[in-house]
């Protein structure tokens, strides 16, 4: 009983100095930059003043200790005895972080740690020694002799205060301003200072369970008032109608305590920019705006570490040194904003420098030498195309690796980490004049807009998020509208190829043999890549709660958990990354080394070197394919006589101006069924369309079914892994073609 | 110790009473597709979305012709709730300790994987379940040609 109240006190002394300590910073922070405010001295002396008895009544003497030393400091500072430099801000942030260091050990280890602290209380004493010289002893003891009592009931320490300053004259004033700041600094702060009769404690865990609990009121609801349309009585009806407007309300308020303002997660940013800034020798101000925006605590958490990463970034690369800035015509002090606010559902998040921004030439350039895109591609990008590069994966423009960020893992971790939760990243740049990064995000994970759908049978719901458009094919187009690509199906979706994913065959579903009057295409995004969910139909979109599934379903990747629908019963929500990783349409791991490696060699192959650019091209059909083979290959198109076809070894060869030449037979490479009947044996040899292409060091012969055209042409490739000798697919003369894999061809030949 | 206990066919078997936290009929099942063929699904038991066991298909029985009087067992497990679905709810029976027995070797291995101990009631045998056992089916690595392995 005795331990547990032990354990409570230490706890409640750990969160109140660790909430404190930060205020501590925030307080030190404003002084620093020039605020003259004696309430902020105030603050911080009484927050430190808090820590010191707090501690020493439980019995951390170290504790105790190191925050007396700073104490003393703060008394001097406080009365205006001392004007404070850079040394006394730096030490007294030196010193907050000792006190946290020593509040974090004491949380998970029960002590206060090893760290030897003598030099910090020295160097702080110096600090100050000169002022209060022989007054320290004796203040040291006055201290120790009140906070014994002081501890129990801090609320009287603003009278208590005379004997810590002596003879200070300003004593009263002092009294007086402390009470009026502490009232006005609690409702205007950005830090959670919860004074303790406005505000409780409560579990998370409570509030998720409160939450649960109101969405089946929620549903509960929705069906007393169906029943109650049918209802005559009046008053049943009145009654019904309060348990509506009483349910809409309390859900509404049950969501806002799970609400924070998105300022206690900027809190602590004025704190590691003005260390960076010190590190760097930088000079940045940090303007906020709308940190009492609100967002769901769990999304909070979440874009915690991506918006860090983003302000070092951009204080790292984007402000240049005051000198470099001078030079440009700047001011020497760097700007830096954040800005918060509500549109359309979201939260925008807005962080801006006035720095050097990006400069999307040299993203782009970086990005074509490691590989991730080939010069072609490159040429026809956009500026915001290239800029937004600066998301994949192993890209940094960072000339020279920090200490502090252009360690690689870069703006794709900050991507895959807000999409994770439903939200997307923006960059807009100028260069020389700053950059800006835009995050949205939803408001809440609990509660989230979907799409539902209906597939054999069943209903699933999609995030909105990543919904991007609906298409509908009527009945007797969707023959016309929908494209093979071998066994792959596609759509043009304005000119670009939307690969399509049946939902019945990802989860392994028997169709429910409808008749095909309407094709439903759902256009979703994932990781930057679009793609078409085929389904049965369209039912709504409706808010949902998402809830988790059990872990015996912890392995299925295509569901983000599920919700219980308006009516009582369950449905899944689907994961769109998952759903399109199991649909293959997603690079993973050495998949996308491969592909990465296949789209570098198609960069510097002279031979499949067919992206982009007007391309000469030559367009043969095999089958019902259109196959283009890049005419800087081709070396000569002859025909030959069937005949003139013989063996060697395994492989068929021809005789080709006095070489061995080997043959391919284009459909049985690529497995097409050749539109050509195969020749009776009587019949006279019939001719056959043979293309010799030149490799490096040989010539092979291709036979196609026929050849169309040569062709200019400006085409997209979109590369397909999984079928070999086939490089991708493009549209050329407003047709789906397969683009020859030259190269590959003939590996597959030898 | 008391034990709810069920039947699947003429076998009866028990879950620990502590453990139940109650017996509903059976509800709208909506299936996921892509889960262990022992899941038949997920039900809505009062906002909570708890996961639908086939206890007949766990332990490779026939399937029920008709299930129209199935019911589920609402049961505690490591990671929240459980609904098994079984044939037909028994009573709940007071199992003196000294009526139980280990599980006897020659029963099929699905059996002896979620079952505790056996106890010698007047009537009839009760196999006591390991409730914990119940959603561990995905780990069950059996020797090929055993009884589990099979393909059903």
């Amino acid at each position: 009983m005795k331990e547990d109240l032990q354990s409570q006190l230490i706890s409640e002394l750990v969160i109140e100095s660790l909430e404190g300590l930060d205020a501590f910073d925030h307080e030190i922070l404003d002084l620093e930059r020039g605020g003259v405010s004696p309430d902020s001295w105030n603050n911080a002396f009484r927050i430190i003043h808090t820590i010191k008895g707090s501690s020493g009544c439980i019995g951390f003497n170290e504790v105790e200790l190191v925050a007396h030393a700073g104490e003393s400091l703060l008394t001097v500072l406080r009365d205006g005895r001392m004007t404070p430099d850079a040394a006394v801000f730096s030490n007294l942030l030196r010193y907050s972080d000792a006190l946290r260091e020593m509040m974090r050990s004491i949380e998970e280890k029960g002590n206060e740690g090893d760290a030897d602290h003598t030099q910090l209380v020295r160097d702080i004493q110096a600090l100050h020694s000169g002022i209060t010289g022989t007054g320290k002893p004796g203040n040291q003891k006055q201290s120790f002799g009140f906070f014994d009592d002081e501890a129990e009931t801090p609320v009287g320490f603003a009278g208590e205060a005379g004997p810590e300053s002596p003879g200070s004259s300003r004593n009263t004033v002092d009294k007086a301003s402390e009470k009026e700041s502490s009232a006005v600094r609690v409702s205007e702060s950005i830090a959670p200072k919860l004074s303790s009769d406005s505000a409780i404690r409560v579990d998370v865990s409570q509030i998720d369970r409160l939450m649960n609990l109101v969405g089946e009121l929620v549903l509960a609801r929705n069906q007393i008032v169906q029943s109650a349309d049918q209802q005559a009585d009046p008053a049943h009806f009145a009654a019904v109608q309060r348990i509506n407007l009483i349910t809409s309300e309390l859900q509404e308020s049950v969501m806002k305590t799970r609400m924070h303002p998105i300022g206690n997660v900027w809190a602590k940013f004025p704190r590691i920019i003005r260390d960076l800034c010190h590190e760097l020798g930088k000079e940045v101000s940090l303007a906020m705006e709308g940190s009492e925006t609100e967002l769901d605590r769990t999304i909070i958490e979440a874009i915690k570490d991506p918006m860090t990463h983003i302000i070092r970034n951009a204080i790292d690369h984007g402000i240049e040194t005051p000198e470099e800035r001078r030079t440009a015509g700047k001011l020497a002090q760097g700007r830096l904003n954040l800005r918060a606010f509500h549109e359309g559902g979201q939260v925008n998040i807005e962080i801006s420098d006035d720095g050097n921004g990006i400069d999307a030439e040299r993203v782009l350039q970086k990005a074509i030498q490691r590989g991730l895109v080939t010069a072609e591609q490159g040429s026809r990008m956009s500026h915001r195309e290239m800029l937004a590069l600066i998301f994949l994966p192993g890209l940094s423009t960072a000339e020279k690796v920090t200490n502090v960020s252009g360690r690689g893992v870069g703006m794709d971790v900050v991507r895959t980490n807000i999409e994770k939760i439903g939200g997307n990243v923006d960059l807009y740049s100028e260069p020389g004049k700053g950059a800006t990064i835009r995050i949205k995000i939803p408001l809440t994970l609990a509660i989230i807009p979907a799409l539902v759908v209906t597939c054999c049978g069943d209903r699933y719901a999609i995030p909105a998020a990543s919904l991007v458009e609906l298409v509908r094919i009527e009945g007797d187009q969707i023959a016309k509208a929908i494209e093979h690509i071998h066994d792959a199906q596609v759509y043009r979706l304005r000119g670009n190829l939307l690969p399509i994913v049946h939902l019945a065959k990802e989860l392994e579903l028997k169709p429910s043999g409808h008749a095909d009057d309407a094709l439903f295409l759902i256009v979703l995004q994932a990781e930057g890549r679009q793609f078409g969910l085929a389904v049965d139909g369209i039912n709504d979109t409706e808010e949902i709660v998402v809830k988790p599934l059990g872990k015996e379903m912890k392995g299925l990747t295509v569901y983000a958990g599920a919700t219980i629908m308006g009516d009582g019963k369950v449905a899944l929500i689907l994961d769109v990354m998952g759903l399109a990783r199991r649909a293959s349409l997603l690079d993973e791991g050495d998949r996308q080394t491969r592909s990465r490696k296949a789209l570098e060699e198609a960069a510097r192959s002279a031979h499949s070197q067919a992206q982009g650019e007007m391309r000469s091209l030559l367009v043969a059909h095999v089958g019902r394919n259109r196959i283009a083979i890049p005419l800087s290959c081709i070396a000569r198109l002859e025909e030959i006589s069937a005949d003139k076809i013989e063996s060697a070894g395994k492989i068929e060869v021809i005789q080709y101006r006095g070489r061995i030449m080997t043959v391919l037979r284009l459909s049985a490479v690529l497995g097409i069924e050749s539109a050509r009947r195969t020749a009776d044996p009587g019949d006279d040899p019939e001719l056959l369309a043979l293309v010799v292409c030149a490799l490096e060091t040989e010539n092979v012969g291709v036979i196609v079914d026929s050849i169309e055209d040569i062709v200019e042409a400006s085409i997209q490739i979109e590369i397909r892994e999984g079928q070999r000798g086939i490089l991708g697919s493009a549209i050329v003369q407003q047709r789906v073609t397969d683009l020859l894999d030259i190269k590959e061809l003939a590996r597959m030949a030898a | 110790m008391q034990f709810c206990t069920f039947f699947l066919g003429k076998d009866l078997f028990g879950v620990p009473v502590l453990e139940v936290q109650e017996v509903v009929r059976q509800q709208q099942i909506t299936q996921v597709p892509l889960a262990h063929h022992v899941v038949r699904g997920l039900i809505n038991l009062r906002g909570n979305i708890v996961s639908t066991i086939d206890m007949r298909r766990l332990l490779k029985m026939a399937p029920l012709e008709d299930e129209s009087q199935s019911i589920t067992v609402i049961t505690r497990v490591a990671g929240g709730l459980v609904s098994l679905l079984v044939d037909q709810i028994g009573d709940v029976i007071e199992a003196p300790e000294d009526r139980f027995e280990p599980v006897p070797g020659t029963l099929g291995l699905e059996f002896r994987h979620i079952i505790a101990k056996v106890c010698k009631l007047p009537e009839n045998l009760l196999m006591i379940l390991n409730p914990e056992r119940l959603v561990e089916f995905d780990r069950v690595k059996l020797p090929a040609g055993d009884s589990l392995a099979r393909a059903d």
